[in-house]
Formats: C-alpha cells, sequence, structure tokens
C-alpha cells in the first residue's frame, strides 16, 4: 500500500509537469518526484546499510542537487514560463490517461520473470518514461526538455527499482551519475545559449549556420 | 425504526449545519490573514435577516426568475436526501441513484443560469457563460470519478459504494479512491465557486461567476440561493468523505460525528486553499478542468485493472 502511494504520487507529479506553464513550479514538482522516488527502495526492499546510502545519495541529487542547479539557471535565465509549446497545456493533460492506459497494456504483454513488488510499479514507471519523452518532444524551451529529461531519468530507476533485486545498485549508481553530469552539463550549455541568442528556444536553434 | 431515524437524521444533519461549512472557511481564512473574522454563525445571521426582508422584483424578468431559487432549493434539499453521511443507507438510495444526484446538481445550475439568463442583464449573461462553461467541463470529471468508484466497488448508487469503503479496499488497491479525491477535490472547488477558480467574496466584475449571476437576487429568493450553494459544498465534502473514509466499519453513533468533523476538516482545507493560492486567470481554468478530468479518467483505467 505505501508502494501504491507513492505510485499515485509520481502520477499526479507527472500530471502537474504536463499541465503548468511555470518552469518554478515543475522544477519543485520534479524535485517532489525525485525525494518520493529516493524513498521508494527504503519501501519495497528489507532494510541494508547499503540501501540506506544510496537511497540518502539519490535523494540529495533529485531532490536537492538537480533543483537547485536548474533553479539557478533559470535565474540566470530569467525565463519563468513556457510559452507557447508545440503541443497545448490541455492535449498534454489529456495524453496522460492514454499514456498510462497504453503503458498498462504494455505491461500486461511484458512478462515479468518473478514477481514485482506492486502490479502498480511497472506501468506507472512506464508511464513516467512516456511522459518524460513527450516533454522533451512536445516542449519549445531548453529547460523544461532537460526537466523532461529528468523525469524521463525517473520513470527508468522506478522501472529499476521494480527488478532491483536481480540488478546490481552499482548500475544504478552509475545512471545517477551520468545524469548529474548531464544535467551540469545542460545547465552550463543552455545558459550560455541564451546569453549568444538571447533566447532559449529549441525550434530557432535548427537555422543556425556557422 | 432506529434504522429509518438514522436516514432521516443524516440530510436533518446536513440541512442544519451547511452555512455552518461557510463560517469555518471564512474564520480559517481571517486566522490565515491574521485578523479575527466575522463570528461563526454570521451565513446563519445573514440568511435570517434575508427571510425577513422583502422581494424586488425587475420589470423585465418573468415568472422564471421568481421560481428559479425555489427549485433550485428543492433539487438541493432532494439531493442531500441522497447522498448519506457516514455509513448506512440514504433516505432516497436506489441503483444509480448517483446519477440522479448528478442531474439533480445539473438542475440546480441550469435554473440559476436561467434565472440570471431571466433578467436580461448582459453582466448576468456572461457570469452565466462562464458558468456553463466550466461546469460542462467539471461535468464528466465528476461522471467518470463516480465511474472509478462505481466499478472499484461494484455498486451503483451513492450509499453502496460509501458502504463498501473499507480498510482492505485501501490495501488492495489504494490508487483508485486517491485519484478520485484529488479529481473530486479539484470538481469541489469549481462546482462551489472557490478560489483557483471563482472567489466567492468579491464582486468585481473580472473575477465573478457565481456571484455576478444572483446579483439581482434580492431577499428570501436571495436566501434560498445562498442557502442552496451552502447545501451543495456540503453536499460534495460528504461525497468526497464518503469516498474516503471507511464509516461502515464503526458502529453509528461513531461514524456520524466522524463523518461530520471530516465535512468540516474538507472546510478547513477549503480555507486553507483559499488563503494560500490565487485565483486562476479565466484562460487557465479549463486547463485545471482537464487536469480533474484526466485524473478521474486514470483512476477508471486503475478501476478497470483490478
Amino acid at each position: 500500500m505505501r508502494t501504491d502511494i507513492i505510485m499515485v504520487l509520481l502520477i499526479l507529479t507527472n500530471m502537474v509537469v504536463l499541465g503548468s506553464s511555470r518552469l518554478r513550479a515543475c522544477i519543485h514538482v520534479v524535485a517532489a518526484q525525485g525525494v518520493a522516488l529516493g524513498i521508494l527502495p527504503l519501501i519495497i526492499h528489507s532494510f541494508e546499510p547499503q540501501l540506506l546510502i544510496f537511497a540518502v545519495l539519490s535523494v540529495l541529487l533529485k531532490g536537492v542537487i538537480f533543483p537547485l542547479m536548474l533553479w539557478r539557471t533559470l535565474r540566470q535565465l530569467n525565463v519563468w514560463r513556457e510559452d507557447d509549446p508545440y503541443v497545448g497545456y490541455g492535449l498534454s493533460l489529456l495524453m496522460g490517461p492514454i499514456a498510462l492506459a497504453f503503458s498498462y497494456w504494455i505491461s500486461t504483454r511484458l512478462p515479468m520473470p518473478f514477481s514485482v513488488h506492486s502490479p502498480m510499479l511497472i506501468p506507472v514507471a512506464m508511464f513516467t518514461l512516456i511522459v518524460g519523452l513527450f516533454i522533451i518532444i512536445s516542449r519549445k524551451k531548453a529547460l523544461t526538455q532537460v526537466l523532461g529529461y529528468l523525469v524521463l531519468e525517473n520513470g527508468i530507476y522506478a522501472f529499476g527499482m521494480a527488478i532491483a533485486s536481480q540488478q546490481p545498485m552499482l548500475i544504478e549508481l552509475g545512471i545517477l551519475l551520468d545524469v548529474f553530469v548531464g544535467v551540469f552539463v545542460m545547465g552550463i550549455a543552455i545558459f550560455h545559449i541564451s546569453r549568444q541568442f538571447d533566447h532559449i528556444n529549441t525550434d530557432q536553434l535548427s537555422t543556425l549556420k556557422d | 425504526m432506529t434504522n429509518i431515524a438514522i436516514m432521516i437524521i443524516q440530510p436533518v444533519i446536513a440541512m442544519l449545519l451547511a452555512p455552518m461549512l461557510l463560517g469555518v472557511i471564512n474564520r480559517v481564512k481571517a486566522f490565515f490573514a491574521g485578523r479575527r473574522g466575522q463570528p461563526l454563525l454570521q451565513p446563519y445571521y445573514d440568511l435570517w435577516r434575508l427571510l425577513h426582508k422583502g422581494v424586488v422584483y425587475s420589470t423585465t424578468t418573468s415568472w422564471v426568475f421568481k421560481i428559479a431559487p425555489v427549485i433550485c432549493l428543492t433539487a438541493i434539499i432532494l439531493t442531500a436526501f441522497i447522498v448519506p453521511l457516514g455509513g448506512g443507507r440514504s433516505l432516497l438510495s436506489f441503483n444509480g441513484d448517483l446519477i440522479f444526484a448528478a442531474y439533480l446538481l445539473g438542475l440546480m445550475r441550469f435554473f440559476i443560469v436561467i434565472g440570471a439568463l431571466d433578467t436580461g442583464s448582459s453582466f448576468e449573461g456572461m457570469g452565466a457563460s462562464r458558468e456553463v462553461q466550466f461546469s460542462a467541463l467539471a461535468e464528466p470529471a465528476l461522471f467518470i470519478a463516480l465511474a472509478a468508484m462505481a466499478r472499484q466497488t461494484s455498486s451503483v448508487s451513492l450509499s453502496g459504494i460509501f458502504s463498501a469503503v473499507t480498510p482492505q479496499m485501501w490495501t488492495s488497491n489504494c490508487a483508485t479512491p486517491l485519484l478520485t479525491a484529488a479529481a473530486m477535490i479539484i470538481v469541489l472547488l469549481t462546482e462551489n465557486a472557490r478560489i483557483p477558480v471563482d472567489d466567492p467574496n468579491t464582486h468585481l466584475e473580472l473575477t465573478m461567476i457565481h456571484e455576478v449571476m444572483v446579483l439581482d437576487n434580492s431577499g428570501p429568493d436571495f436566501a434560498f440561493i445562498l442557502y442552496g450553494s451552502a447545501l451543495k459544498l456540503w453536499i460534495f465534502a460528504a461525497i468526497l468523505v464518503g469516498m474516503l473514509l471507511p464509516m461502515n466499519q464503526m458502529p453509528l453513533w461513531i461514524s456520524i460525528p466522524a463523518a461530520v468533523a471530516a465535512v468540516f476538516a474538507v472546510s478547513v482545507f477549503i480555507g486553507i486553499v483559499e488563503s494560500c493560492m490565487a485565483r486562476f486567470r479565466l484562460i487557465s481554468v479549463p486547463n485545471l478542468l482537464f487536469t480533474s478530468i484526466s485524473l478521474a479518467i486514470l483512476s477508471l483505467v486503475f478501476a478497470l485493472r483490478n
């Protein structure tokens, strides 16, 4: 039941990210999502010291460091909202249930060789993944795309949690480090893009010439 | 015999305590703003004062305007007979009564709107148009949320749904009730003209939806409408509480006070939301309602899965 509550929290945060145009609110919500995911391994698996370290590390990274870095970039850029995305907010919100129904359908076609802790875990992880991808392709601002990338990574993380007893935590830690470097680099890159071009809209970057 | 007494006492509690919810919300908002606030019973005084006033009818209005408040009050009192409070059955419960209740609420709204249009004032017409636009989006969310709960508890009556909410249901599948509750909270705030959608305290033309439609009502007619909207708030809060709390497990002498306390807790929650949030721009309210519809569909997905 506690896992299910975290899953519902994941769904709700995903819906907020889909429907909100305010970047600051989106960052807060993704941070909350990260914290919820960080304590997930403690709930799913029996207690071990290394698990605690892992949980503390991911809560710190996803819940504190990423949001702080994005927040800093946001302040430097002085961009506060996503003005007109490729897909409008109403349509994005209605995309949510469709994606969840789809991931449910997929999860029935995806037999696991072992029992999963909660029947909601895999569909919701898949749902988070799809939402992340959707945010990346449907928004224009580079910062929102980084947020989409974080949501996508949260989905992978949740998926990894579902099968973590079969998979060494070291791989998860490696992924976490990759994402950290990714967000770090992107934060700097976005700042420089906006320095050069006065905006961070990616749709106009394709017309660049040297 | 005791059964019938309990069935009768449930709507009586609702009708007696409904205006108090508004008083509680006002006090919570005052507390957050650092004021003392109006007395808790102020809505009752207001209703009493209005009931003793005369009525003024504009010469452009017809019988529709005069009959609208009465029909609103009747519809909402009938709904109060359907929605049970804290375990047990309600006075009017039959298979499919949740659809009947939703349509009674629709009837109430229809008559407020048509009464507003009957005044011929463009100002009230504007409010009517906004109200209809938003409720057209809130209604599917309400229906889908009720459908999800009906599927989850395999019963098609509000009394049946509420009595099927048990701790076992929470441990086996807590996603449906949680998501339904999230959708219902948004519907509650919308339907009762609360802050993220509409500001009940203002009389500025840009911000009004519900208030603008009842500007021309006076005296007892206005009292009926005010009382009707208080009762509507109570009914939505009671539906929310009934869906969330496993009341049927407790003996009745605990469950009814517990349900009343929970309804008041909902009103405190509304007060906190109103103090912490700003009103949305009218153009972004549909997004909020789309969120509510999506959450309702999500809960339906989970209910269908089990």
